[in-house]
């Protein structure tokens, strides 16, 4: 049981990390840094366990708070707009995967089609100036996208706004929350017999398990978190605009996951936010493209470290704390590390 | 090594099947027929179309022409993991394990299919007693010797709890001891449901035999009693040079 | 009758700056089956050779065709050596390494080249063809695409050279035990892929404004046109060309650019569900 109690550890600093974060940095960044490792998180799940490399996740992000602009501006209650932007994200997760997993497309082509997808959705949005383009009352604004909508509040309590430091808690709790979800996920049969899936495709088709329904369940998994992550963009930044859809969305998820370390959840959360502060700070300053360095970064986990950061991480730290010998209990149990 | 009881219902049935691959035929027109607790080997040269078969029967491969029938049902055409669910199991020729998941783990998810909770865990520890494996159950899949992994396979295999087993090269790579082994699991195993062998080692055919279907070209060249059928003339000639044990 | 014309040689001209745009990844991930996901900036580093070789008072014609090639081979080869020999056989991580080395370019260009767009100006007028005004520097995009495709085909299929790196395509092993190496013909072929992407920069350079960020419009209908064309490098991509093309051109007429574009994507992935292996893995296979 020796993975439940680093879990539980891990976790637990986490929480405590968060908890204490506020009294250092703004809640306004951190807020934006939590959103960002939600949507890692959900690529870290369906990538890491799933094996389903997604190169368009920011489709789901996208139209998570896409969604929740259009229902607040159609005056719907706050709840119903999350509602709304995460089925957004989850309807069109289903309808992708439907089409790539029974049409058994395999790797490569998966990303391609994922690629396309949100590359579909980022023209169609930059190309939607003018009032003719509108769902009910919310236009759809071209490249300058949606301004304007109510900021969050509690269901049915539109006098009560959650901004500021009590939008941070509720960003950070969703995200604890949907951490310990993947978590339990993963030691339930579905998660199990989805990592085999990720390890062997034929040899679970062949001992009886649909893989093309459990990927499609993943999948959708995977939309409805990052859909959620969407939703709390769009509340957090009052704007939301065709850059989310863009490739250098995927792509940012795609880096915090690798050098995160795709097969565990820890690390892509960690990743992304780490990684989302290095870009706030290198933003700051005109020298160095930070699209130069996070590209060199890639490049460098590809090439040296294709199993990310963390596991190096983790590894140095079981050598410094166990005597020798004692490694080899890292590899047992029922969620294994995913091979690329 | 008995005589399948011959009031036992067919329970395969594999009606004219043919696998034509752009331009290659390499199935050609078998018919084959299979008693309940029959153990049957399809012997021939490599190329003849035994493995193919084999994916014909699964659901791997959908056949040309021809009709697959199990225990009454047809079956060609139906998706790899229907077949499966209906009772079939299938050792394949390339080791095909979860390499990075723990041996336990890989009977887990074969016992799983069948059995829930506490019922799973339970085949589980029963596999690894049956098969010798405790203490190889939290090794990952990938890091056993060639040896173990057939072992291992043969496991997973048996986890599903099928009735129709098929083993494409169980003793391929092992040693003599480790063929001897094998030999006496698969007889075991035949007394109690339908197992189907693909082979080349003869000594491994004629250890466990009853019934042996030689395979050329794609077609069925002969069939029939294991001494008989090793000892026929026609057969000799396509084994060319091969020593027959 | 003269607009039909006019249309015509739009879909032509589609046609052609799509196969241009893709036939240096295409002969890339026909051989090696890399993907190079950097491709997209390696044609805007053509278009960035050319503007600069402009601006130091090179003819354009010679930037165009000899100075861009040439300066995108010399990097391509360099990145062969750095990053993609090390990753082959690794199609994935090949992927993720040539997306970040797209990141690394993009902000390279905006570090050395700043981030506003720039470009070098027409070098042909308008042409009459019976009664219409072409712009003859289309004319001269799809004659080069031709030249370039005949070329390609010539090679591959009528010369030792060619033969080779047919044979290694299909397998490296027996290449490399006939005696050629199979690692030459890969570097070979990345710094030639690497060449004919900037031949594409400087020829399209004088057609729109150059970006840092102007490659991704490149690279997703490369990369389309690629895959969906399937294994073969020629007529794969020409198919593919072809197909996407003249969807996009239909319902550029119909409607508008913009859902031209969306009309080129979307048929891409419906012919992927279709089929998966592309086009010349059910036609026109072995033409090379």
């Amino acid at each position: 049981m020796g993975k439940a109690r680093v879990f539980g550890w891990g976790f637990g600093a986490a929480a405590a990390a968060l908890l204490l974060a506020p009294f250092l940095f703004s809640d306004y960044t951190l807020t934006l840094l939590c959103v960002q490792a939600l949507l890692a998180l959900s690529l870290a799940f369906v990538w890491g366990v799933g094996g389903i490399l997604c190169f368009g996740q920011a489709a789901f992000y996208g139209l998570g708070a896409y969604g929740y602009a259009v229902c607040s501006l159609n005056g719907a209650d706050a709840g119903v707009c999350v509602l709304g932007g995460v089925a957004a994200a989850t309807l069109f997760a289903v309808a992708l995967g439907a089409m790539m997993f029974y049409g058994r497309i395999g790797d490569v082509y998966l990303g391609v089609v994922t690629l396309v997808a949100t590359l579909i959705l980022y023209k169609y949005m930059n190309s939607t100036a003018g009032s003719e383009y509108a769902i009910g009352s919310a236009r759809l604004g071209g490249f300058n996208g949606i301004p304007g909508f109510t900021p969050l509040y509690v269901p049915g309590r539109p006098d009560w706004p959650i901004t500021g430091t009590a939008l941070y808690a509720l960003v950070a709790l969703s995200l604890l929350g949907c951490w310990a979800l993947c978590r339990w996920l993963m030691q339930r049969p579905f998660g199990r017999v989805l990592a085999g899936t990720r390890e062997n495709e034929l040899r679970a088709e062949l001992l009886g398990y649909d893989v093309r329904w459990v990927r499609l369940l993943a999948f959708a998994l995977g939309g409805a978190l990052a859909g959620l992550a969407g939703v709390f963009y769009a509340v957090w930044a009052e704007l939301v605009t065709p850059e989310l859809f863009s490739l250098g969305t995927s792509a940012d998820a795609i880096i915090w996951v690798l050098v995160g370390g795709l097969g565990g959840l820890a690390g892509p959360i960690a990743g992304a936010m780490a990684l989302g502060a290095l870009k706030g700070l290198l933003g700051a300053q005109q020298m160095v493209s930070s699209l130069f360095v996070f590209g060199a970064l890639l490049i460098g986990v590809v090439l040296f470290l294709p199993r990310g950061l963390a596991p190096m991480l983790v590894a140095g730290v079981a050598r410094l704390r166990a005597p020798r010998g004692a490694a080899h209990t890292t590899h047992t149990a029922a969620s294994g590390e995913a091979e690329r | 090594m008995s005589a399948p009881a011959l009031a036992s219902p067919v329970v395969v049935e594999a009606l004219g099947v043919s696998m034509h691959f752009d331009g290659v035929t390499a199935v050609d027109d078998v018919s084959l027929r299979l008693r309940e607790r029959e153990l049957r080997c399809l012997i021939g040269p490599n190329g003849a179309g035994k493995s193919t078969f084999f994916k014909m029967l699964s659901g791997q491969l959908r056949p040309s022409v021809g009709e697959v029938w199990l225990k009454g049902r047809r079956c060609d055409g139906l998706q790899t993991h229907a077949i499966a669910r209906l009772g079939l199991s299938i050792k394949t020729q390339v080791p095909s394990l979860m390499n990075a998941l723990s041996v336990a783990e890989n009977l887990w998810l074969a016992a799983h299919v069948h059995h829930k909770g506490e019922a799973a865990d339970q085949r589980v520890e029963q596999l690894l007693t049956e098969l010798g494996l405790g203490r190889l159950r939290a090794s990952p899949a990938g890091a056993l010797a060639h040896g173990q992994r057939q072992i291992v396979e043969l496991g997973v295999a048996l986890a599903t709890d099928p009735w129709l087993l098929l083993l494409d090269e169980p003793a391929g790579g092992l040693t003599h001891g480790g063929v001897e082994h094998m030999a006496q699991l698969v007889r075991r195993l035949a007394a109690r449901i339908t197992v189907v062998v693909v082979e080349h080692d003869m000594r491994f055919v004629r250890n466990i035999a009853q019934t042996v279907t030689v395979f050329h070209q794609g077609r069925v060249l002969a069939e029939g009693d294991a001494d008989a059928v090793l000892a026929d003339p026609r057969v000799r000639d396509v084994y060319l040079g091969r020593e027959a044990a | 009758m003269d607009a039909t014309l006019a249309d015509l040689i739009g879909l032509v001209y589609t046609i052609a700056t799509l196969a241009l745009v893709a036939a240096g990844l295409a002969l890339v991930f026909g051989l090696m089956r890399v993907i190079n996901l950097a491709h997209g900036e390696f044609i805007v580093l053509g278009g960035y050779a050319t503007i600069v070789g402009v601006q130091h008072g090179i003819n354009v014609w010679l930037c165009i065709l000899v100075v861009a090639p040439l300066a995108v081979g010399l990097f391509g080869l360099i990145v062969e050596w750095l990053v993609i020999r090390r990753l082959y056989g690794r199609m994935i991580d090949t992927m993720l390494a040539t997306w970040g080395l797209s990141l690394v370019m993009t902000g390279g260009f905006s570090m050395i080249f700043g981030s506003t767009t720039t470009g070098v100006s027409n070098p042909l007028g308008a042409v009459s063809i019976g009664s219409i005004q072409l712009g003859g520097y289309s004319l001269f995009v799809i004659a080069i695409t031709v030249l370039l495709f005949v070329a390609a085909a010539l090679l591959l299929r009528h010369t030792r050279a060619g033969l080779i790196v047919r044979a290694a395509m299909q397998s490296g092993d027996v290449a490399a035990v006939l005696g050629h190496d199979p690692r030459r013909i890969y570097q070979l072929t990345f710094v030639v892929g690497s060449m004919v992407s900037g031949l594409a920069g400087g020829v399209l350079a004088p057609l729109t404004g150059l970006a840092p960020s102007s490659g991704a419009q490149f690279i997703a209908k490369a990369f389309i046109t690629v895959i969906g064309g399937g294994a073969s490098v020629v007529s794969g991509t020409l198919a593919a060309s072809v197909l996407f093309g003249t969807v996009a051109k239909v319902f550029e007429l119909l409607a508008t650019p913009m859902v031209g574009e969306i009309a080129l994507l979307v048929a891409a992935v419906v012919l992927l569900r279709v089929l998966p292996q592309g086009i010349t893995s059910r036609w026109l296979k072995g033409w090379a």
